[in-house]
């Protein structure tokens, strides 16, 4: 049920996202979602990717810092509230969210969560007794 | 192995006597032959006659870099240049080299100087030498050559930089030596690695010509298989193999029957204390083409006199922890870039790749160290990053007395020096 994200250290210098993004493009490899935390001297990219070990070894290759990071892919109804029932469940079991980014699944009325929790495994059981539905990694690299 | 354990192994009383003859030769030869040193030995109230035993060499004036600087290129000879059969030089930062000569003993001396060293890490006439430092002006390539020769090795002249070339030649030729600057051993082995490059057959590194720390030495120890050696010189004494340490790996021996140091208090001038820490000072006592006086080297160090187990008898000098003269003023606290090393090292994982920022904001210096990320180092978290960021700080504060900015970099955005790494960009003097 886990999926593997892609996290990559950055500086803060005007063009290294747009470097990253050639060089998986160039590879033809496809970013499914990503997110970016930032600091004024850093930043750490995350990716969700179609083919994670190409994308690994390709920015290996090119020197960068890479790591890969399991994380949740949570299926949340696109309406108003859906987030907001997710996450009460998991606060209700005291479930801590290290980070989390969104993106809005193309074929079905459903959003897409990535979750980073701090406590996987109790979270996938919350998350599993609430009937809440969480993708597969072929899932996720496939959407 | 010991190259020369007649002089090597030399009991210590007989070993005074003859730095005391061969002092007394250089001091004569200097003011003889030497007009700079004939006005300073006169302007310091001293004669050639004074100097009779080792004891008397704190009779006798400084000689320091702007001396070389005002009597270039060849002022401080004291023999003629048909003499001479070679010379090298060390870059001056600005305007002029430093140009030191050779005549035929002096490479002799040099040789045997290398040899010793290069048998103090275990090295012998069955063994393959790379020499990877640069060949030309700079002592450092030349140096190891003739000494390995005359030692008896197989010497492979590589010079510096090409480190693809340098890998394969590794693998094929069955080296066993390598001699290059620290941060480009370390530059091998990442490149080694990254190509799945067995060296076992390594055995010895000799590495020197820039300030390296003990931390610096575990993360080369544990990326290639040899045991990684200090060896220092100047290119103003001889060149590489001034001293050296042997397998001990526990302070470097002075070749001291050819160089003999002191340690000065680097502001009045006096000897310290036995053991105790200052300004390395060296006086050439055979070298032909100059007989170096007390040469202020600006390095610091201090000198053990308890014998060693390796049987060698000549005092050790320790491992070369700052320059009296790279000494940076923060906010009016003196810092050296070594202690700034010493703190990276020690925090686990840190890559020994950085560099030392200082500019001004307003009045107020900023002291800024740009550390490279490596993947153990790296969190996909922001707030352990931060973290990792603040002990770096703390730590640095409670050893340097004043507060630095720590920014993180990508791994080699920073240069990997070929020679000496530059570690220092001091922006304060460019407004």
């Amino acid at each position: 049920m886990l999926v593997k994200q892609l996290s990559i250290f950055m500086e803060n210098r005007a063009g290294r996202l747009a470097e990253i993004a050639r060089l998986l493009g160039d590879a033809g490899v496809n970013i499914r979602a990503l997110s970016l935390a930032d600091t004024s001297d850093f930043g750490i990219l995350r990716l969700i990717v179609n083919d994670v070990k190409r994308a690994m070894r390709i920015l290996r290759d090119s020197g960068r810092t890479v790591s890969l990071t399991d994380v949740v892919a949570v299926e949340v109804p696109d309406h108003p509230g859906g987030l907001a029932g997710v996450l009460e469940r998991l606060r209700d079991a005291n479930v801590n969210v290290e980070y989390m980014y969104a993106f809005v699944e193309k074929a079905t009325d459903n959003a897409v969560v990535i979750f980073r929790f701090e406590d996987i495994e109790n979270a996938l059981k919350v998350l599993q007794r609430a009937g809440i539905s969480v993708l597969s990694a072929e899932t996720v690299s496939s959407l | 192995m010991i190259f020369n354990p007649q002089a090597e192994c030399m009991d210590r009383a007989g070993l005074r006597r003859l730095q005391g003859e061969r002092l007394s030769d250089a001091a004569r030869r200097a003011y003889e032959n030497v007009p700079f040193y004939r006005k300073k030995f006169d302007e310091h109230g001293v004669k050639p006659q004074d100097i009779r035993r080792i004891e008397d060499v704190g009779k006798l004036p400084f000689t320091t870099k702007e001396d070389f600087r005002d009597t270039y290129p060849f002022g401080l000879f004291a023999v003629p240049l048909r003499d001479i059969v070679r010379v090298q030089a060390s870059s001056g930062t600005t305007g002029k080299p430093t140009v030191v000569g050779y005549t035929k003993e002096d490479i002799e001396i040099w040789s045997e100087a290398i040899a010793r060293t290069l048998g103090c890490g275990g090295g012998a006439a069955e063994d393959v030498l790379q020499v990877a430092y640069g060949y030309g002006l700079f002592t450092g390539g030349l140096g190891l050559h003739y000494g390995g020769e005359k030692l008896g090795a197989t010497v492979i002249p590589m010079s510096g930089g090409n480190t693809k070339k340098q890998i394969m030649l590794m693998q094929d030729f069955g080296t066993t030596l390598l001699a290059c600057t620290p941060s480009y051993s370390l530059q091998i082995a990442e490149e080694a690695a990254a190509d799945g490059v067995d060296l076992r057959k390594l055995k010895t590194g000799y590495f020197g010509a820039e300030p390296w720390s003990e931390t610096m030495r575990g993360q080369i120890e544990h990326r290639l298989p040899l045991k990684a050696i200090d060896i220092y010189g100047l290119s103003e004494v001889i060149g590489p193999g001034v001293s050296s340490e042997c397998l001990e790996q526990d302070g470097l021996h002075v070749f001291e029957d050819h160089f003999f140091p002191e340690i000065i208090d680097p502001n009045t001038g006096e000897p310290v204390g036995p053991g105790q820490k200052g300004e390395l000072v060296f006086t050439c006592l055979t070298k032909r083409s100059t007989p170096l006086i007390r040469y202020r080297t600006r390095d610091v160090s201090s000198l053990n006199e308890a014998p060693c187990p390796c049987r060698r008898t000549s005092r050790r000098m320790a491992r070369i922890t700052g320059r009296t003269d790279d000494m940076l003023i923060i906010r009016g606290v003196n810092v050296f870039p070594s202690q700034i090393e010493h703190v990276l090292m020690d925090i686990e994982h840190v890559e020994p790749h950085y560099v030392i920022v200082v500019d001004k904001t307003g009045a107020l210096d900023e002291l800024e160290i740009k550390v490279e990320v490596s993947e153990h180092l790296f969190s996909d978290e922001v707030r352990k990053l931060e973290a990792l960021r603040q002990r770096i700080a703390g730590e640095m504060r409670s050893v340097l007395g004043v507060s630095t900015r720590i920014t993180l970099v990508e791994p080699k955005t920073i240069e990997r020096g070929l020679g000496k790494a530059k570690r220092v960009i001091d922006r304060r003097e460019l407004k």
